[in-house]
């Protein structure tokens, strides 16, 4: 069995950035910059190239570990 | 502030997935190669992540934090002086003789170039140092979780006294390394280590971000601090006049050369990392990959500690340019509270005092601090995570280089040469759970000291300063002998010892911090004490070794293919594109690590 380190990496950052994207839409945030949802979608983006990456190798049977 | 149900979850999930990495890689654990080197099948960039991420446990993420704020920006010499030269050094030079020779761990090359007592006194000390530090790693990470005071509400209701959440934090945190280490041994510290890496990065970057916005940017940095703070050059010709209290040549040579190349280039705890790597070209990439990435860590856990003592008081400027001892920062800060507090005695709980009566800082909070004041629910579970990241990569680096060590080094070394694969994969196992054991034990040694940092610069200087001149004239001198590496050896690990004993910093109590035996020279800080410690150190170990090996009998040549440099073909040109030539990265790095200096100088 391969394992690609790329797949846990990815979808903790996509449960992570959704947990903290929905905190910055619906909890309480202090003044200025609103972190929670500007973070928590860049944390989305990050775990989505990464299971991208990880997806599109192991279809091409590409680099895995 | 407190944590929320979102701040729990995002740690739950994280724990969730770090305990299943440590199932998933325990399928592919069949062999003794499987969990003390990973198969040797991990590609480079896994590796390079796993190398940084390795070193960086509460030394680095609190240590680092803390260090900023006591002597500024002149902290990143830690990274572009005191990091990034050696591993440009490891990658391109030691790397082909520690992976090419095929030796299963740092000690075990101590073996094949010398001989058996060189190895066994290595790898005792050796396994010394990794349970101190994990132990320093687990109690940074069982204070804060005291500071954050979460646990003391439920454990009100169960009527525990709050002195139990410390041992708690330590013995929760040490359950979770054991049983990933446990089941994937070294592919599970090292898979995990990636994971850590990921989001000790999500959750240091905003911070550093949010804080700057606070004090004004780097421009407002500079005008509170001031430049003994945020020019890393500046006043570096004298120990008097910056707030390291060394001058350029104990720092060069200090830093630069005896403890950074005795870490970075011998420590297997770091070398482990590449030597799992699947090929020699990707062992050599490790550690390029590694400083490509680590150079440009002080902004994210340096910066920190500097916005974090710009938001606790403005230093007075007259003592800002004097070796850092609290002492300015500390008065002011008694009168506002700010982000770092004043350390506390935990016995009598009052403020603790340096030598000439100043209250002293708690640094080490300084970083934590700042993460609980700006972070709301959501952002502080994901740095607390990044945190406790942090902490478990630290730990699970320096256990994961206890057990093999352990296995190899000592106990089939010493204790039971001929027994199968399987039996050593079971004292491996075994090993881990009494290496965590142990370092549970050191975590309570950690709280006698102010600054992390200068704990593990002590024991750095200790073990690592002298056995960098071993493997240097192991690897490039043809002529080193066994006995002259041994007794080298030797003399540098008593003479680092001698050196703490006989000299202090000044301010500080003699005891812990040195004197011991005598006070015959006193030091303008604990670092200058640390640096000159491990040069002492380092000194006595080549001179040694230099000496003994010439009145004793070389080595047969031919049994030194592989393992000293003009005794081994050269490695041909690296088949790929340019970038992937370990020569080419190395020069790039060390080029831009140049740039970062002089545009912070």
């Amino acid at each position: 069995m391969t394992f690609d380190i790329r797949w846990p990496i990815g979808l903790l950052f996509l449960a992570i950035g959704a947990l903290v994207a929905a905190a910055g839409l619906f909890g309480v945030q202090p003044a200025g910059p609103n972190i929670d949802l500007d973070w928590g979608g860049i944390m989305i983006l990050f775990g989505a190239a990464m299971v991208l990456l990880a997806a599109l190798a192991r279809r091409s049977g590409g680099p895995t570990s | 502030m407190h944590m929320g149900a979102v701040d729990w979850g995002i740690l739950a999930l994280y724990l969730a997935f770090v305990l299943a990495i440590g199932v998933l890689a325990a399928r592919r654990t069949k062999s003794g190669t499987d969990f003390f080197l990973a198969g040797r099948s991990i590609p480079a960039w896994v590796c390079g992540l796993a190398f940084i991420s390795a070193n960086l446990g509460a030394q680095e993420v609190i240590g680092m934090g803390a260090s900023g704020a006591k002597y500024g920006i002149a902290t990143a010499h830690f990274y572009w002086v005191g990091a990034i030269p050696a591993m440009v050094f490891v990658g391109v030079f030691m790397m082909p003789f520690y992976y090419g020779s095929k030796a299963r761990s740092a000690p075990e090359y101590l073996r094949m170039r010398f001989d058996e007592k060189t190895r066994t006194l290595n790898a005792l000390t050796f396994a010394l140092m990794t349970i101190i530090s994990s132990g320093v790693s687990m109690y940074a990470m069982a204070k804060l979780i005291q500071t954050l005071h979460v646990f003391d509400v439920p454990f009100e209701r169960l009527g525990l006294p709050q002195a139990w959440i410390f041992h708690l934090a330590i013995l929760t945190s040490a359950a979770v390394v054991l049983i990933y280490i446990y089941m994937g041994g070294l592919r599970g510290a090292i898979y995990n280590e990636v994971l850590q890496f990921f989001l000790i990065v999500a959750g240091f970057a905003p911070l550093v971000w949010l804080g700057l916005r606070q004090v004004g940017g780097w421009h407002g940095l500079q005008t509170t601090l001031g430049p003994s703070y945020t020019q890393a050059w500046a006043g570096m010709a004298h120990a008097s006049t910056n707030r390291l209290g060394v001058d350029w040549f104990g720092l060069v040579m200090g830093l630069g050369f005896v403890l950074s190349f005795g870490y970075w280039c011998t420590d297997f705890l770091i070398v482990q990392r590449a030597m799992a790597a699947d090929s020699m070209t990707s062992a050599r990439r490790t550690p390029l990959i590694a400083a490509s990435v680590k150079m440009f860590f002080p902004f994210l856990v340096i910066l920190p500690g500097l916005i974090a003592l710009a938001l606790t008081a403005a230093p007075d400027r007259p003592g800002a340019h004097a070796p850092a001892s609290a002492g300015a920062v500390a008065t002011i800060a008694h009168h506002e509270p700010g982000v770092i507090p004043i350390k506390m005695d935990s016995s009598t709980g009052k403020p603790m005092l340096d030598a000439k009566g100043h209250p002293q800082l708690d640094y080490d909070l300084a970083t934590p601090n700042l993460l609980l004041r700006y972070f709301p629910t959501g952002m502080l579970g994901v740095g607390l995570t990044a945190l406790l990241a942090s902490f478990m990569s630290g730990m699970a680096g320096n256990v994961t280089a206890f057990n093999t060590v352990w296995t190899y080094d000592i106990y089939q070394a010493h204790i039971r040469p001929q027994a199968s694969d399987e039996h050593y994969l079971m004292v491996g196992r075994l090993a881990t759970a009494i290496g965590i054991l142990l370092s549970v034990a050191s975590a309570y040694l950690a709280s006698q000291f102010n600054n992390i940092m200068d704990l593990i610069q002590l024991i750095m200087a200790f073990v690592n300063a002298p056995v960098f001149a071993t493997f240097l004239l192991g690897m490039f001198w043809k002529r080193t002998t066994g006995h002259g590496a041994f007794v080298g050896l030797a003399t540098g690990t008593i003479v680092a010892a001698l050196h703490h004993g006989l000299t202090l910093p000044v301010d500080a109590l003699v005891g812990a911090k040195g004197g011991w035996i005598a006070v015959l020279h006193s030091y303008p800080s604990e670092m200058a004490q640390n640096f000159w410690t491990a040069i002492w150190a380092w000194s006595a170990c080549f001179f040694t070794t230099i000496a003994v090996s010439l009145v004793t009998r070389p080595h047969d040549e031919a049994q030194l293919a592989g393992l000293v440099y003009s005794l081994t073909p050269k490695i041909g040109g690296d088949k790929g594109p340019w970038y992937g030539n370990p020569v080419i990265l190395g020069a790039i790095v060390l080029t831009v690590t140049v740039i970062l200096n002089i545009i912070f100088r």
